[in-house]
């Protein structure tokens, strides 16, 4: 690892103002960042550790959205939201493995948008709002290809205001070696319509199936994603799996994912 | 250079870090405990795990800095003050539950947390939860009966076998 300071700030203010430095780093749980420095892929000034704000930690429910701080680690959130929203809470409770989901955030996994991740998906998937200390970013605004957001620098997620749905899951297909989505669905039923968003398979990192959720809106069960597909064109090829694997797959797994929502 | 403060099994340690010193860098190197393994660069074995706070974390996947005021238990410190076995360390003797042994202290760290969590896991959850920690040797089977074994169960038919 190259040197860098390090700083941890206990309120939201005092986290903006040391990110303000030059080539000032967040640092949540650390899960992606420091595997990542420890191979010098990066060379911050400062770490700045948002893991010890409080308000920046916990679920809440507030009417039919669930708050959640930006620096809760997915444990927290596998426990906490189940009583609220249970396919959110298992989607949480799949991340990485268990020592990973006792540190890693979920506004670190927003910030970080790996293409394979899987909070990504629900936080499309619902249509969630990400608030930041400057502003609030709708999630249909907020991806913006691999490992890309609409987040500035020194920008830090505070929150994740996310809907809570009338039925929802997740489908996962574990790559073993990482723990991260092979590829990954998530499904969504609102009163307005039905969210469908994937992870895991496109070059352009997560992104909504929208032709399964026309299909899904006006019939919400297995038969209605009946002979769709998606192009393979554009899909992630790599050592685990080509593009017409990886389209295959979506489809597969948002026929899952639906099942158990239903 | 920081100040840390934090107990490691059970004793009050004070010292002072770089920034960049992982927690088991600090604790293999600073503090002489060499019961927490590094069996990867890419925080995917587990071999490193160690309990922070009563949670099982990946101790090479954290600062020390970022431990400063926690409690933090390693392998060293399962065995009582007399120097008895810590139950699912003596599973783990009795049911081969290892070989070369260099994945063991995270499998055992992964196991307390577990049990501490879920007393009486089914051999699903068992094997569910050691997700992250990795074996070469034992192919899993005797660690899981190790653990179901020290969580008092009647070892089922498959784990038994
Ligand atoms: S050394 Fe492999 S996970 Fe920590
Ligand atoms: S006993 Fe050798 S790696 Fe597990």
């Amino acid at each position: 690892m190259y040197s860098f300071e390090f700083s941890r700030p206990s309120t939201i203010d005092e986290a903006v103002a040391a990110l303000a430095e030059e080539d000032a780093q967040a640092l949540g749980g650390g899960q992606t960042l420091i595997p990542t420095l420890k191979q010098r892929l990066a060379s911050p000034s400062v770490l700045v550790s948002v893991t010890g704000i409080p308000e920046m930690q916990g679920v809440c429910r507030d009417g039919d959205a669930l708050h959640i701080g930006g620096a809760t680690p997915h444990a927290v959130v596998a426990r906490e939201a189940a009583a609220h929203f249970p396919g959110l809470a298992a989607l949480a409770g799949q991340i990485g493995d268990h020592a990973v989901r006792n540190r890693g955030t979920i506004g670190g996994s927003l910030a970080n948008n790996d293409p394979s991740a899987c909070y990504p998906a629900a936080a499309l998937g619902t249509g969630a709002t990400i608030r930041t200390n400057a502003r609030t970013i709708p999630a249909d605004d907020f991806f913006d290809g691999m490992f890309g957001t609409a987040l500035e620098e020194g920008e830090i997620i505070t929150s994740v205001e996310i809907p809570i749905a009338e039925k929802a899951a997740y489908a996962k297909f574990h790559q073993p070696a990482s723990r991260f989505a092979l590829v990954g669905a998530f499904v969504a039923k609102f009163t307005g319509g039905v969210r469908v968003a994937i992870t895991g398979a496109s070059e352009e990192g997560v992104f909504r199936w929208s032709a399964a959720e026309e299909a899904l809106s006006a019939d919400f069960s297995v038969a209605a994603l009946d002979g769709l597909t998606v192009d393979p064109e554009g899909m992630i090829a790599d050592i685990h799996g080509e593009p017409d694997y990886r389209a295959h797959l979506v489809a597969v797994m948002t026929r899952r994912a639906t099942a158990a929502a239903t | 250079m920081y100040p840390v403060a934090m107990t490691v099994n059970r004793k009050d340690i004070a010292a002072e870090v770089e920034g960049r010193t992982l927690l088991v860098e600090f604790l293999r190197e600073t503090l002489n405990l060499k019961g927490a393994h590094v069996g990867c660069d890419t925080s995917q074995c587990g071999a490193c795990t160690v309990h922070v706070n009563g949670q099982a974390m990946k101790a090479c996947a954290m600062l020390a800095v970022e431990a400063d005021g926690a409690e933090v238990t390693t392998i060293e410190g399962m065995a009582d003050d007399a120097g008895a076995l810590h139950p699912i360390q003596a599973a783990f003797r009795e049911h081969h539950g290892l070989q070369c042994g260099f994945c063991t202290p995270g499998m055992i760290m992964s196991a307390a947390a577990l049990l501490e969590e879920n007393p009486k896991p089914t051999e699903a959850e068992v094997r569910d939860h050691l997700e992250g920690n990795i074996c070469r040797c034992t192919g899993y089977h005797n660690i899981v009966k190790a653990i179901l074994a020290a969580s008092g169960q009647k070892l089922p038919p498959v784990a038994a076998e």
